[in-house]
């Protein structure tokens, strides 16, 4: 193997002679990396995450330190630290903000992703590595959400377990791993707190892989392939550090108006009465950001056919390069303007109102709107997206 | 503000003055009104109609100091609101997750904090019939032993923890406002709607119907402040007490977010002009 040439994306890759440490290699790689100079706004919202990341796991941290995973104590050490803790309410609101801008800015990436169509070869493994880093977010967040242990995150366990005993024949063996016991108490919340840490460095150490694989195959470009030839790009330092750094501080200032004047928006009342498993509340909703999938639940009559429907939402989304399986990377709109925006806006108005038929229970009118959301959610990965591919095989080849 | 905390030594040692409660209902009426409520049964359309007068009320809107994204909690209002929940609410309600300590936010100094938690007797230890002294590290005490001493006192109804009920309560402090000077006392209120409901005519009920006799009376307490102790006075304090222990720290908050906004401007402002100049000679 001597006398051969190394191949020649080894030789003009940027990466660091073997006489630098480690970190200043990485440091210099990094900062030197090629980017499409035409990147817009939505580019930087990936360092948005980054920040946020780092936000979520400094202050989960801290706020770790004071939590107690008891049924009996948790509610009263969460009370304790937000009110009497040295900052506490300040980290508390930092994490619970943060949860929501983190899942905000992580649905703004993949419908980025959607719309450039970032999925495409060469970049599946990007793609797959973001689609597991999204559902770890969920279940993290998830885990997060009953931690404090109120109305919401006894309720919301006991629906979570009672749709995973749903699954056919393991279905309530995984219910009674998952809760620790018959309904949720302090088995499920020390499975809980240990998923939640665990899971989150899981994620720190995930976003490390996707950011490699980003660095090995390159930057997508709203331009598509034309976009991403080498005399169109520009290094990392200083173009993109400065608008990168931009984003994140527009970022902050959103981030600053919901935690500091109304934070109502991302908290839930019905979470500081604490938890009381002989009552049931009126309504028991997730999240925001789990509203959509909670609709998909509810418009399905089966209980097992709606954990399907509503896992497979983001089971799909794995699927996409498959989907989509044209080589290049360009815009979904490049080829088929007007019908690509119809199916794109059709998709968002299709995951709104998924959210919104969540939020009203799918009752009455809701239970249509959810089903015809559901059915636009899905038509978009199972319809149009192979739809335009194979159109677009077709006109090659013609 | 000056003034309230130069008022303040004196605050915490007003005592409740606890007037009756119950207005006795006017049995003749009642009847009269279940008669008349038969008949509207026979005609028929009630079930609608009856429905619908179960709705509570809508509560006005009041202009609270807390109100909106840049409001600010009356600590004086939060003060005297103190006096009310401890000479009145807090011979039903409990404040669990609330300690006497906590109180330094409305601004009392330490010394004036011992004293407030001096003037409350809590149990020696949990479930203890013997009680002591309060200690600042002591939360407020709950009035009943156990959830069935409540009910047993309360005609079958438990009061609930008020620690966070200025977020937990339907309609928010307009509504806690609204319930407690909205007690039908009228002969009016009287007429026993079909089979005699137990409780109290509040039109911002559910049902129209609340378990909670009235609570607030004239001068049911002295604020050290002067202020007159009229009912509504009574109400609007204690409802902004009870909002500030609900959120104590949205002041702090609100003020931090202040200072970051500013400042995220300027940087925004900055990076925007360096961006601009970085990005100055690139052909687009």
């Amino acid at each position: 193997m001597s006398g051969t040439p190394l191949p020649p994306q080894h030789t003009v890759s940027a990466l660091a002679p073997d006489t630098q440490p480690p970190a200043q290699g990485f440091l210099s790689h990094t900062l030197s990396l090629r980017l499409p100079r035409d990147l817009n706004m939505l580019w930087t919202v990936g360092a948005m995450l980054l920040v946020v990341l780092a936000l979520m796991v400094a202050s989960g941290l801290t706020l770790a330190l004071s939590y107690t995973p008891d049924a009996n104590l948790a509610f009263s050490t969460v009370e304790a630290l937000e009110r009497r803790a040295p900052s506490g309410w300040l980290l508390r609101s930092l994490h619970i903000t943060g949860a929501s801008f983190f899942m905000l800015a992580l649905y703004l990436h993949v419908f980025r992703g959607l719309c450039y169509r970032s999925y495409a070869p060469p970049r599946r493994g990007l793609w797959l590595v973001g689609v597991m880093l999204l559902v770890m977010v969920m279940v993290t967040a998830f885990a997060g959400y009953v931690l404090p242990w109120g109305q919401m995150s006894y309720w919301g366990a006991d629906v979570a377990g009672k749709a995973v005993g749903a699954i056919p024949l393991i279905g309530p063996l995984l219910e009674s791993v998952f809760l620790g016991g018959d309904s949720p108490g302090t088995p499920t919340l020390h499975r809980m707190f240990v998923l939640h840490f665990t899971l989150a460095f899981s994620i720190v150490g995930a976003v490390i892989l996707h950011v490699a694989v980003l660095h090995a195959k390159g930057s997508n470009s709203p331009s598509g392939i034309k976009g991403q030839a080498a005399a169109q790009s520009l290094p990392f330092h200083p173009y993109f550090t400065v608008k990168d750094l931009l984003g994140v501080v527009l970022m902050g200032m959103a981030f600053t108006a919901v935690m500091c004047f109304w934070p109502q928006l991302v908290t839930e009342p019905a979470n500081y009465r604490p938890a009381n498993p002989l009552h049931t509340p009126a309504d028991i909703e997730p999240e925001w950001y789990f509203l959509p999938f909670y609709g998909m639940l509810q418009a399905v009559p089966s209980k097992f056919f709606g954990l399907l429907i509503s896992g497979g939402a983001v089971v799909v989304l794995l699927c996409v390069p498959w989907l989509d399986n044209r080589q290049n990377s360009s815009p979904i709109w490049l080829r088929y303007g007007r019908v690509a925006g119809l199916a794109l806006g059709m998709l968002v108005v299709s995951f709104i109102v998924a959210g919104l038929a969540g939020r009203h229970h799918v009752q009455g009118g809701w239970l249509w709107a959810g089903r015809l959301a559901t059915f636009g959610y899905y038509a978009y990965f199972l319809g149009f997206l192979p739809w335009q591919a194979r159109a677009a095989r077709k006109g090659v080849s013609a | 503000m000056t003034g309230t905390f130069t008022a303040l030594p004196a605050f915490f040692l007003c005592g409740p003055k606890r007037g009756p409660v119950e207005q006795p209902f006017l049995q003749v009426q009642r009847t009269m009104a279940r008669v008349f409520l038969g008949g509207l049964l026979a005609l028929g359309w009630c079930g609608q109609s009856y429905a619908q007068s179960l709705m509570p009320d809508k509560a006005p809107v009041q202009n609270w100091s807390f109100n909106g994204p840049l409001g600010h909690f009356d600590l004086a209002a939060v003060q005297r609101g103190y006096g009310v929940f401890a000479g009145v609410c807090a011979a039903c309600h409990s404040l669990k997750d609330v300690h006497f300590a906590d109180m330094a936010q409305t601004g009392l100094t330490p010394d004036e904090v011992i004293a407030l938690a001096a003037s409350w007797k809590v149990p020696v230890a949990v479930g203890s019939e013997r009680l002591r002294k309060g200690l600042p590290d002591d939360a407020f005490p709950n009035p009943y032993t156990t959830p069935e001493a409540a009910r047993a006192a309360n005609n079958g109804a438990v009061p609930p923890d008020l620690s966070r009920i200025g977020v937990l309560y339907p309609g928010g402090p307009d509504r806690i406002f609204a319930l407690l000077t909205g007690y039908d006392t009228g002969p009016k209120q009287a007429g026993g709607q079909g089979a005699a409901p137990p409780g109290f005519a509040n039109r911002y009920a559910i049902a129209h119907r609340t378990a909670m006799p009235p609570p607030l009376h004239q001068d049911a307490v002295v604020n050290a402040d002067g202020t007159p102790a009229t009912v509504e006075q009574e109400a609007k304090d204690v409802t902004t007490f009870l909002a500030w222990v609900s959120a104590p720290h949205a002041d702090s908050k609100r003020r931090l977010g202040v200072g970051v906004a500013l400042y995220l401007c300027f940087l925004a402002i900055l990076l925007v002009i360096l961006k601009r100049r970085i990005w100055s000679h690139v052909a687009k």
